[in-house]
């Protein structure tokens, strides 16, 4: 299973951005871990919006490379959701597609979302003033452990 | 549900000795050149500086430094990119020249992401330029940012002192620490905010005169320096590079 994340990382460089969201979650479990007084952590459920553009691949093994002892049979339950926005102007509804973004654009979203907000309108009316209701970045949704 | 970012944000800052927050209460105050200049001149003390543009909607520390088309690097997050000599990170090098019409909450987002996965390494200051207000950033930085201090810009206007005075009540009430209050755009000899900033316990920093020759450097960082703007700051920053050493 591994082989293929490795070279996936290889080939970016071992540099993306989803090492340092890896990070995030394994330091926000095992911060949990200790206040919820669990020994082993058995399972993470996380939440991978789709306007973020995490490769998961990367996501998981940077977060199988950064197990602590806590960790280390934990498994990672990774699932996106879809990036749902809403204009607060005329209240039209719809997905995010990332394929409809020249590449630049989708860098920069994947780095910050919020950016969406400096590329992306409205499809009906133009306006960047919309809601992001799901589908942001990655998101801690549960854990389980043995105390 | 959990955002998993706020608990690495300390690690992120952990090697970071000063997050100094250059704050006001009102705009148009001068925060992003004493900002921009204050990181320069501490670079050139022989410091090793970050400088972070908190002002989303409205950044201007890049033209001030005359950078334009930057793009930080990825290395398990992302790593600053540098001009003279200091690390320079704004939501400038992703946005361009678009506008980034942003709302509380995405504003909110945008400094944890920022915040989350930039890797400063080894700083002795990080000077943050803040929006205009008490706001959305000044209360995230407040919560986020353990060892966050303010340095105040005030001008002589009554107006911005006001503001100023809420800023500092605000943070004391906090018990949020401010380095100093500093006067820009000083134009008479006039000691009333002095007075006024000295009365409410607050250290006061120094004048900066109104400098007609400031809006031809922008853009320009030798230009600036030979400023007496810049002039002023760098004695500024003398005093504030000494907190460095009782760090």
């Amino acid at each position: 299973m591994r082989e293929i994340p490795f070279k996936l990382a290889f080939d970016k460089g071992f540099s993306m951005h989803e090492w340092a969201l890896a990070e995030a979650v394994i330091s926000a479990t095992c911060q949990i871990a200790e206040k919820e007084g669990i020994k082993e952590v058995i399972e993470v459920k996380l939440k991978a919006g789709e306007l973020q553009q995490i490769d998961l691949d990367i996501l998981k093994f940077a977060l199988s490379q950064l197990k602590t002892a806590k960790l280390k049979n934990t498994v990672f339950d990774i699932k996106t959701a879809k990036a749902k926005l809403k204009c607060r102007v005329c209240g039209y509804g719809w997905i995010f597609i990332k394929e409809k973004l020249d590449e630049n654009t989708a860098e920069a979203i994947h780095f910050v979302p919020e950016i969406a907000h400096t590329f992306i309108k409205c499809p009906k009316c133009g306006s960047p003033d919309f809601e992001i209701l799901q589908g942001r970045g990655v998101w801690l949704e549960s854990i389980k452990g043995v105390k | 549900m959990l955002d998993p970012r706020i608990g690495i944000i300390d690690e992120r800052l952990k090697d970071i000795c000063n997050v100094i927050a250059v704050s006001s209460g009102k705009g148009g105050v001068g925060k992003s050149l004493v900002a921009s200049t204050l990181a320069l001149s501490l670079t050139n003390k022989g410091c090793s500086v970050g400088l972070l543009d908190f002002d989303f909607t409205s950044p201007s520390t890049h033209v001030i430094l005359g950078t334009e088309g930057l793009r930080p690097k990825e290395d398990k997050g992302i790593v600053p990119p540098q001009v003279r000599g200091l690390k320079y990170m704004s939501i400038v090098h992703y946005s361009g020249k678009h506008a980034s019409p942003l709302r509380g909450a995405d504003i909110s987002n945008a400094l944890v992401e920022l915040l989350s996965v930039t890797r400063w390494g080894k700083l002795d200051f990080l000077v943050i330029d803040m929006p205009p207000g008490i706001g959305d950033v000044t209360l995230d930085i407040v919560r986020l940012i353990k060892n966050i201090k303010f340095l105040i810009v005030t001008t002589p206007s009554r107006l911005a002192l006001e503001t100023v005075k809420k800023l500092v009540s605000l943070l004391k009430e906090l018990k949020i620490p401010v380095i100093g209050v500093v006067e820009n755009m000083k134009t008479d000899k006039s000691k009333s905010i002095r007075q006024e900033v000295e009365n409410e316990g607050i250290t006061f920093l120094g004048e900066i005169p109104f400098d007609t020759n400031i809006e031809d450097s922008i853009g320009n960082v030798d230009k600036l320096w030979e400023t007496v703007f810049a002039e002023k700051v760098d004695e500024i920053a003398s005093k504030i590079g000494a907190l460095n050493t009782n760090s």
